[in-house]
Formats: structure tokens, sequence, C-alpha cells
């Protein structure tokens, strides 16, 4: 388990992707999605070993290149940040027969990801009782550290949560039944065991379903500045001017204790199963082994869990909005919700052959093309949307996947600006008062119980949004659609 | 210093230092606390006792920081604090016995900063060094 940096060799493949070649233990090759200055800063986070010795990103890329029946290639979207085992960014996909499921490749906040409302408000509506808006959001949308949700729980209600994630929570009357067909897997994904998840990690839960969280996660009132694609904007039902509402946010506590759980069980798998591994947060089992199993049919719980809990907030999110505007909450459909921090099998072209694999996705969201039965039916002649959330003070985007995506990248995205700054500096650089004073006058509010969470998700503190999407849409893996600007920002 | 944060782009790096393993392991703790909230704000009311075990050093720092985060979601409180009773060796396992102070979560009352879902085994590691034990991890916020 040595965590000593490899020499690191990188080729040009294009402007926007860069290949470093298969090498010593490396099963095949690593591929980043990046351009000069992205590459630049990976590799010199090399030489210096920067943020306290801790493995670079560019390491991790090569470090799961490593793990048995890996296939292709291990890919890091241009997003890329060092993360833990795995770069942020990172998509590994894996043979289901020789390949490993591994605890880092998912992270301990299962299936955290994005899901868009889209409204019939324009930008001039909110502007008009933005103050409003803002304050009712806040206090209707449980956030931040401590904060409970407003569904209790029995014991059998849990377990029907991790079966049946959003499905539970239409049936609870948070949402519609149509809400579902708008999330990815439909919000339930098969293979859900809620006997693999620990009684701790459902006591964590009951409390919680329906809160937003904390550190990066956020509810933001955004409105469309810019289309790019005419056609996909039609399909997905958006327009220049329109209010959007996004929810970042992941499966809280269940999650974070399923990760933890299965660290352990994972830890003594692959000494078990005598699995080579780089760094020890790498811990894997052999998919198909008892272990393996386990912690895949946990995970699956987890990604109900947090699609359960999107559902919820949106529907919280809906009410506040007709409270403050008065208009009908199936005015405000689901565009879209996708997860960027999940394990799932998926069919791929490999050597020319369609092949069932295990894809890890680690800060990176699934992007499938145009024609995908997995696209609904309403974007299925465009492709899937991918929701790439920016900073408090910056844009996000909406693009979408495409068949050269499919081919390069297992059908992958960036999910959003990447770190470029660490949390500690960062509050030393800005404080959080300061900062939603300036914003405030930029026309954006910002709604925190947590100064010094606003603090270290400041907008410098991240990497440059749109130079991250010109990479992807540049490299053909994934399109523009639209751009968006906040305009309200509820932070945990 | 007792324990110190290390820069890292996505999450957060501690170290702690002790001149025994249970000190370490106190001020480590100390340190992820201090993420959370501002421990200052938090009486110590009521205690809770935790015990976790693992396969070597390292892995039991980073359950024992996993359990203090268990123990606060479930019984929803603001910890301040924890004690390290006992480290033992048993049958080539470590287990750790301890006690966690503080009280009942109050948003009116204590300043909350950063959620820290689990303390990870990146950057995990642990040394002992001219007399002081030094344990360190990558905590995912």
């Amino acid at each position: 388990m040595s965590e000593k940096p490899l020499s690191v060799e990188i080729k040009k493949i294009t402007p926007y992707l860069w290949e470093i070649p298969k090498k010593g233990d490396m099963l095949v090759p690593g591929r980043i999605y990046g351009d000069e200055e992205t590459i630049q800063s990976l590799l010199k986070d090399v030489e210096e070993k920067k943020g306290g010795g801790f493995t670079p990103a560019i390491v991790q890329v090569l470090n799961v290149a490593m793990l048995p029946g890996i296939q292709k290639a291990s890919i890091a979207m241009a997003d890329i940040h060092p993360g833990y085992g795995f770069a942020i960014g990172g998509v590994g996909a894996f043979d289901l027969d020789q390949g490993v499921i591994s605890v880092a490749g998912v992270g301990f906040d299962i299936n955290c990801g994005v899901r868009v409302l889209r409204t019939s408000l324009d930008k001039e509506d909110v502007e008009a009782k933005k103050e409003q808006l803002a304050n009712q959001l806040f206090r209707d949308v449980p956030a931040g550290l401590g904060s409970t949700g407003d569904i209790r729980l029995n014991s059998g209600e849990i377990d029907e949560v991790l079966i049946k994630g959003a499905e539970f929570a239409v049936k609870k009357g948070y949402g519609f039944p149509e809400d579902l067909e708008y999330i990815e897997e439909n919000g339930k994904v098969q293979n859900a065991d809620p006997d693999n998840v620990s009684k701790k990690a459902k006591d964590r839960q009951f409390k919680q379903v329906g809160t937003l969280g904390s550190g990066n996660h956020y509810l933001e009132v955004q409105w469309v500045e810019e289309i790019y694609d005419l056609k996909a904007a039609d399909a997905y039902g958006i327009r220049k001017n329109q209010i959007l509402i996004a929810i970042h946010c992941g499966s809280r506590a269940l999650g974070h204790q399923i990760g933890t759980d299965y660290l352990q069980t994972l830890s003594e798998a692959s000494r078990k199963y005598n699995i080579p591994i780089r760094e020890r947060e790498l811990v894997c089992a052999p998919f198909k082994s008892p272990e393996g199993q386990r912690y895949f049919t946990a995970v699956n719980c987890g990604i109900n869990g947090a699609f359960a809990n999107r559902q919820v907030i949106s529907h919280l999110t809906r009410k506040a909005v007709q409270h403050v505007f008065g208009i009908d909450m199936r005015d405000i459909a689901l565009l879209y919700d996708v997860g960027h921090n999940t394990v799932k099998i998926e069919t791929h072209e490999v050597d020319g052959v369609n092949k069932k694999l295990l894809v890890h996705r680690k800060g990176a969201t699934r992007a499938f093309a145009a024609g995908r039965v997995e696209v609904p039916a309403a974007y299925r002649e465009v492709g899937q949307p991918l929701l790439v959330g920016g900073t408090m003070g910056t844009a996000s985007y909406i693009l979408c996947g495409t068949q050269k995506g499919m081919e390069d990248c297992f059908g992958s995205a960036v999910h959003g600006a990447g770190r470029a700054m660490s949390r500690e500096k960062a509050k030393r650089q800005w404080r959080g008062e300061e900062l939603i004073h300036e914003l405030a006058h930029k026309g954006i509010l910002i709604k925190s119980r947590s100064k010094s969470g606003v603090a270290e998700e400041a907008p410098g503190a991240y990497k440059d949004v749109d130079r991250v999407v010109d990479i992807v849409h540049g490299a053909g893996v994934n399109k523009k659609v639209a751009k968006v600007r906040p305009l309200v920002c509820v932070k945990g | 210093m007792p324990y110190t944060y290390l820069d890292h782009e996505a999450d957060v790096g501690i170290r702690a230092t002790g001149s025994t393993l249970e000190e370490a392991f106190e001020q480590g703790a100390k340190a992820m606390l201090n993420v959370m909230w501002d421990i200052s704000t938090i009486e110590e009311r009521q205690n809770v006792s935790i015990e976790c075990t693992a396969g070597d050093i390292p892995e039991l720092f980073v359950e024992a920081l996993n359990e203090i985060l268990s123990k606060q979601g479930i019984e929803e409180l603001a910890i301040a604090r924890l004690r390290v009773d006992k480290i033992t060796n048993v049958d080539g396992r470590y287990e750790l016995k301890g006690t966690v102070f503080g009280e009942l979560l109050n948003l009116d009352k204590h300043t909350v900063k950063t959620e820290v879902k689990a303390a990870t085994y990146a950057g995990l590691r642990y040394e002992e060094k001219e007399g002081q034990h030094i344990v360190q991890c990558i905590l995912d916020v």
C-alpha cells in the first residue's frame, strides 16, 4: 500500500483529452479531459505533493487503472481534483466477473446529485419578490448540520424508502407520479437490500429525509441566461429568462453511514482476496464476492434514499414557490434528476461487443446519448440532460449526453466546477458576511445558517465552470444546451 | 500544536499529536468536532460511551471518528470532546472504549459550521516519533 507517486508521462490526444499510457501495474491507460492549464496544474500538484502530501489527483487516476477488471481506461472528467481513493471526476468501469466494487468509487454521500425543476415563472417575476422567495425557501427547506425533515418514518417505512426511493415519497404525497419518469432510474434502483444496511444507518436516516445537508449542497433559484441548443432546450422545456430551481444534495447520514460501515468490510475483503491497492482508501471487493454483493445492495439502498430525499425537497420547494407566487404546483415540473456519486450496472460497447459493466462515477454524472432506452421518451431524440452545478456566484449549465461520450467515457459528464482551493484557505481569504454582501450587490441573495460555510464555498475557491464546460463540449463528450445564473441560493 | 488542518482541495485534512496514543485520538476528535461547530458554544451536560474495533491503529482512528459522527446523528447531540478511556489490543484486533461529552443540539445556542460526512482512509497515517503519537486522515465534508 505505497502512496509514492509515480513519475507521470502524459500525452496530448486532442486539445481536450490527454492520456497516461499504460505502464507498470496499470491494466489500462489513464485518460483525463482537460486543457493545457488543467494538465499543468495536475502535474504541478504531483511535483509539489501539494495538500500536505495527500495523493495528487493524477496519481489517483493511475491507482484506479491498476484495479482488477477495469475496462478500457481509468477516466477523469474536466472537473478533476484530488478526492479520496478515486479522484473527484473519476469514472471507472469494471468487468462484472473479474472486476471489483469500491467504496471510494462512490464516496460517502451516495447518489449525491442535482435535480432541476422548471417553472412557469420568468426572471422578472422573481426579481419583484426575490427577498420574500429567499426567506420562504430558507424557512421551508431544512438545511445545514443538525436540521431535521418534516417526515417521521416508522421502522418499516425506512426499509420502504430504501427499496422504493422517490416512489415512496410520491406515495406519501410529496410530488406527482409523473415526476418519477424524469429521475434517473425512475427514482428507484433495483437490487436494494435493506437487510445489508446497518441499524445505525437506518437510525441516522429517519429524521433526515427531506433535508439539504451542508458543505457544497444548495438549493438555487436560477434564470436561463443563454440557450446554445434550441432543439434540446425545446425538448427539455426550457427557454430564455425562465426560472429554474436546482437542488443539490444526497443521501445524508444514511449514505455516510453505509459508506463508513463498508469501509472496514471492504478493507478486510481487500486483504482476504489479495487485491493490489495503492492507497488504503481504495479498499474494494470482487463484485461477485459476498462482500461485494452486500456492499452493492446496500449502496443501492443509499441511492434510493437520496432519490427520496430530493423528491421530498422538491415538494417543499414547490409549496414555497406556490405560496409566494400563487402558481399551481403542477406548473413547477421536474426537468431531470441525476446522481454524481454512484455505481451502476450499465451496458456499454467494449471491443465492438455490448457488455454489462459495473460503472463507478465519483463526482461524475451519467450522460447517456440520444436513443438510449434509459433516457425519458420526451428527451430520447436529444439525449439525457446533464445538470452541472457552478458556484453561488457563477453560472451553472445544462448539457446533454452525446454518442461520442458513450464511446469515449462510458456516457459520463462533468458534475460541477470542481474545487481549486481548500476550505481552510478559502476561509482565510474570504469572510462569509462580506461575501453575502458582495453577492447581494450582484443581485444574488444567499441564505445560510453557517457564515463560515459560505466562506468555504466562495466562488473564487472553485475552478472556472465556463472553462470546465468548454472542455467537455470541445471534446464532444457532453454538449452545451443552456447556461443559467443564480438569483437566490439557500446553503446548508 | 495538538492538532492542525492540512490543505486538501475538496475536503479537510486533520493531523493530531499526543504524548500517548489516547491523547492523539482525543486531539484528532477535537480537530474534527471543531470543523462541525464552534465547540466553545457547547456545554458538557451529558455523556455517551462509544466503542469500536479495527484491525490496526490507523483504521481504529477512523472508526472512532465515525463512531462519534454516528452517535452525534442518532442522539442529536452537539459534541464538544472525546475522552479515550482505553485502547487495547485483543488477539491482534484493536479496541477503543471512550466517552463523548456534550449536550442536545440546539441551533439557537450552538454555532454550527460544516457537517462532516465521514472520516476516510485517505491520507490516513499513524506514527510514533520521539515519544509523540501522530494520527492523520482526510475528512469528507
